[in-house]
């Protein structure tokens, strides 16, 4: 159930097009997903910074067939622009890119990537760290700046490891694809060299047993065909009542349906049983509602009914499958928070509450299952076209949809591609982080 | 296959499926019964990841058919994941149709003919047939063949309003004009069932059927649909009181029906796959349980002053001594409640030698049901009744008890469904569980 997208329509007219430019009113473009773009970097790529991680970079892009460039004045267009700042030691080191890097996002093309690499700061020294933080400011502040559907987003690597750790390559995968089109001005961070490359990057999940909860519609349907495509084996989850769409989405996709509520004790058994003698490699906890009131208003049943299924149940679904030893090593969880859960939303206190939660939990869940080479994380998404958005009043939806950098809503398949990206065993070092697929809404950082 | 060619072969329910059966005009109005055989199907390829696969024979059928209903079940299977060449095909015998399409895949299964079969049945109240006049589709025939414009304007102009009035499915014997509850109130004034038995049974179904939901035992057989998760029937806070305050809707004198002890109109499909043990376990199914045998018979209720419904009360005893059992060796009965009464007299039935010997000819009674082996998961008073699916809703239910039971206590467990159908028939089967070694525990 598509919603009317009367502003997005008005600015597609000829005249509401014209009007949009001569206004300076904001113009969304269309973002390129997988199925648009086949190629992992769209060139000419630019590899900016002369450290060894910037030649390292450079050669990676090489390797995956790029066309790459050290500099950006001899290029008429750039299709992806890394700004490798690893080495950085002073603030005023970044001033040595600028000349080079301010020609290349002149040039971006559209649906084009600015990727930055640098490192986190760690406390050992506050000059360096300034620098380290500085680079924070510069790629939120390009997202912001950067038209035509293409986004700025950072890999920060903790100080330890090298740039070749295999979750950088990832995290340099994610962000240079179509599969990143709706995460913009974001900071990740890599804060291990655990995790290992799949036998093939374009079936990352081939082998890999993956619970998706609340998997009958919506983004958890999307969710369900993204890993599918990624050759998980999958187990889907949703309530008796949404049995049938479940069902035959089940048979589609080759997964084995669980009608349970995730709410109830012996849901874990029903796992358990489909999994079938292999461990669980990853859960995506994407069951959740919402019972809207003012906090003035709010019921003890509304705030205790969205508290159990978005965080209660991840907690002890967690907790159930660990003692029942049925996880995999380098288990994968991966909590749904939301943009409510970072800025909070009038009339969603419960919802808030619990997506706050889900951050919180991944973080520490993540330190519980480091030793393992375990990791959680969470995806935040902000405004999604869905069933539950498409209820929303028609004024508040379009306001909802501009307020982003890339000036739309998203689509549940770009919060299934975060989610993949998360579940993969490439992603080891990446821990208790949350990845918003927002379009850089202007709420929380 | 290891038997000689002609040995009979062991046929196990390896699962089932149904949809929450619907209250007429509830969440499957204007639902086909194509649609909703379609989505049984669909719940039970996904749950056993049937996709592709060539099913020996899917029976089914529907007890009130509407004409787009042609080739029900063949349409409904082509509508689903399964290889086009699955054969099917629609059966009826009235409520007791869900029963004989299981009896007829297992024979063929037991014959060698084929390895698997999916054995189920659908019924819409919300969408039934209505059919226009004898009068009007005669002049409407007529019509089709008239050749000249003077015929067509004739044969119009002879029209009346009369000939628009439809025709609904009646709900009346064909010989008797008696509908089938006015018929069992007959039955149940002459075993001299009281309204209180009839209201307690009624009060057990929804408590036993509520407790089912409650453990997660649908969980594994039953999908939901179109946003419906539950039976709409069931009533999980009813009681004795509640019920005794409903009026009698069947019966002249002493009524004691009401809509409380009788089953509503409903909307519902179910489906249970059957196979061989070598078809099971190339696909990594674990048998439910065996289905061992059925037995029919028929009441004559238009001379005979015999019941409508009592037909299983002469069916089950054979059965059982056919197979070498007594009651007692009878885990877990499953009687479908057309109406308690039913359920009633024929446990009085049972235990009656006046009828069991003296009219039946039978050597002895057959005995006393214990009723904690009655109907332990609900029957079709909460569940519902949509005719065709409710032999499969107990089968499955019933496999799943057994084989339960069996792996608890370490013993076979044995169980026995009665099914009673319009017009005097009536249908029994019997299934029985092995446990199974420790370690698939």
């Amino acid at each position: 159930m598509a919603a009317p997208n009367l502003y997005g329509s008005f600015v597609k007219s000829p005249v509401g097009g014209l009007l949009a430019k001569q206004l300076g009113l904001p113009r969304p473009a269309h973002l390129p997903r997988r199925a648009d773009r086949d190629e992992l970097v769209l060139s000419p790529a630019v590899v900016l910074g002369d450290s060894t991680g910037a030649d390292d970079i450079a050669a990676r892009l090489l390797d995956w067939g790029a066309d790459v460039r050290r500099r950006a004045d001899d290029t008429g267009s750039v299709g992806s622009l890394l700004l490798v700042l690893d080495d950085l030691r002073r603030p005023e080191d970044i001033a040595g890119l600028i000349q080079q890097a301010r020609a290349a996002v002149k040039k971006l093309q559209p649906g084009g990537r600015i990727i930055t690499v640098s490192r986190t700061p760690d406390g050992a020294d506050p000059v360096v760290d300034s620098a380290r933080g500085a680079v924070e400011g510069l790629l939120r502040s390009l997202g912001h700046e950067v038209r035509r559907g293409a986004t700025a987003n950072g890999i920060q690597v903790a100080p330890e490891f090298p740039l070749s750790a295999v979750s950088v390559e990832h995290a340099l995968r994610f962000f240079l694809s179509a599969r990143s089109a709706f995460v913009d001005g974001q900071l990740l961070r890599i804060d291990a060299d655990t995790g290992t490359a799949p036998a093939d990057w374009n079936q990352p999940l081939a082998g890999r047993t993956i619970v998706v909860t609340g998997a009958a519609r919506g983004i958890g349907e999307a969710i369900a065909r993204t890993l599918a495509a990624d050759g998980a084996d999958l187990i889907l989850v949703d309530m008796m009542n949404a049995g049938t769409e479940l069902s035959r989405l089940a048979t589609e996709l080759g997964g084995r349906p669980v009608l349970a509520d995730v709410t109830q004790e012996r849901t874990t058994a029903a796992l358990i049983a489909a999994a079938d003698g292999s461990p669980i490699d990853g859960v995506v906890h994407n069951a959740g509602i919402t019972r809207d009131k003012l906090f003035a208003n709010m019921t003890q049943d509304r705030w205790e009914a969205v508290i159990a299924v978005n965080l209660r149940s991840q907690l002890a679904i967690t907790r159930a499958l660990r003692d029942e030893d049925a996880l995999g090593a380098d288990y994968r969880h991966v909590g749904i928070a939301s943009t409510s859960g970072i800025a909070g939303n009038r009339g969603q206190t419960n919802y808030a509450a619990s997506k706050a939660g889900v951050m919180a939990y991944v973080d520490a869940l993540a330190g519980d299952l480091a030793e393992s080479g375990g990791t959680a994380n969470a995806v935040a998404p902000g405004f999604i076209e869905t069933e539950m958005t498409a209820t929303m009043p028609v004024v508040t939806r379009e306001v909802a949809r501009l307020l982003n950098s890339l000036h739309q809503g998203g689509l549940p398949q770009d919060v299934a591609e975060a989610v993949a990206f998360l579940l993969s065993p490439a992603a080891g070092g990446i821990r208790g982080e949350t990845l918003r697929v927002c379009g850089q809404n202007l709420v929380g950082r | 296959m290891t038997a000689p060619q002609n040995a009979p072969r062991r046929v196990h329910v390896l699962g089932g499926n149904r949809i929450p059966f619907g209250k007429i005009g509830g969440a499957y109005r204007g639902v086909s019964n194509r649609d909703m055989m379609t989505a049984a199907l669909d719940g039970l390829i996904a749950r056993y990841s049937l996709q592709n696969e060539r099913i020996g024979e899917v029976a089914g059928g529907a007890v009130l058919k509407r004409a787009a209903d042609f080739n029900l079940t063949r349409e409904s299977v082509l509508g689903t994941a399964l290889d086009p060449h699955t054969p099917a095909i629609d059966m009826q015998k009235a409520c007791a149709t869900g029963l004989e399409t299981l009896n007829f895949v297992t024979a063929k299964i037991r014959l060698g003919q084929i390895d698997s079969g999916i054995a189920g049945g659908v019924d819409s109240a919300s969408d039934a047939p209505i059919e226009v006049s004898d009068s009007l589709r005669r002049k409407l025939h007529t019509l089709s063949r008239a050749k000249t414009a003077g015929q067509r304007l004739s044969l119009v102009g002879s029209l009346r309003p009369s000939d628009f009035a439809p025709l609904a499915p009646r709900n009346s014997e064909p010989r008797t004009g008696l509908s089938m509850g006015e018929h069992q109130a007959i039955t149940t004034r002459e075993w001299g069932i009281t309204r209180e038995e009839q209201d307690e049974l009624a009060a057990a179904s929804h408590r036993n059927l509520a407790a089912a939901y409650e453990e997660g035992f649908f969980d594994t057989l039953m999908t939901g649909y179109r946003g419906c998760g539950r039976d709409e029937f069931l009533r999980p806070d009813t009681t004795v009181e509640k019920l005794a305050g409903l009026k009698t809707v069947f019966g002249k004198e002493q009524a004691t029906m009401t809509a409380g002890n009788s089953t509503g109109l409903s909307d519902g499909a179910s489906a249970v796959l059957v196979g061989t043990e070598e078809w099971a376990a190339a696909r990594g199914l674990t048998p439910l349980a065996e289905v061992v045998d059925f037995r029919a018979a028929a009441t004559d209720y238009v001379h005979g002053d015999e019941g409508l419904l009592m037909a299983p009360v002469e069916a089950m005893p054979r059965l059982l001594a056919d197979n070498g059992l007594t009651i007692d060796d009878i885990d877990f009965f499953e009687i479908h409640e057309a109406f308690a009464g039913t359920v009633l007299s024929t446990l009085k039935a049972w235990e009656s030698r006046e009828y069991m010997v003296d009219r039946l000819g039978f050597d002895d009674v057959l005995g006393t049901v214990p009723r904690e082996k009655l109907n332990v998961k609900g029957s079709s008073l909460a569940a519902g009744h949509p005719f065709a699916a409710t032999g499969g809703r107990i089968v499955a239910s019933l496999a799943t008890m057994l084989r339960t039971a069996a792996d608890d206590t370490g013993r076979t467990q044995r169980g026995v469904i009665s099914v009673c159908a319009a017009s005097g028939q009536g249908v029994v089967c019997l299934l029985q569980a092995e446990p199974v070694g420790q370690e698939d525990k």
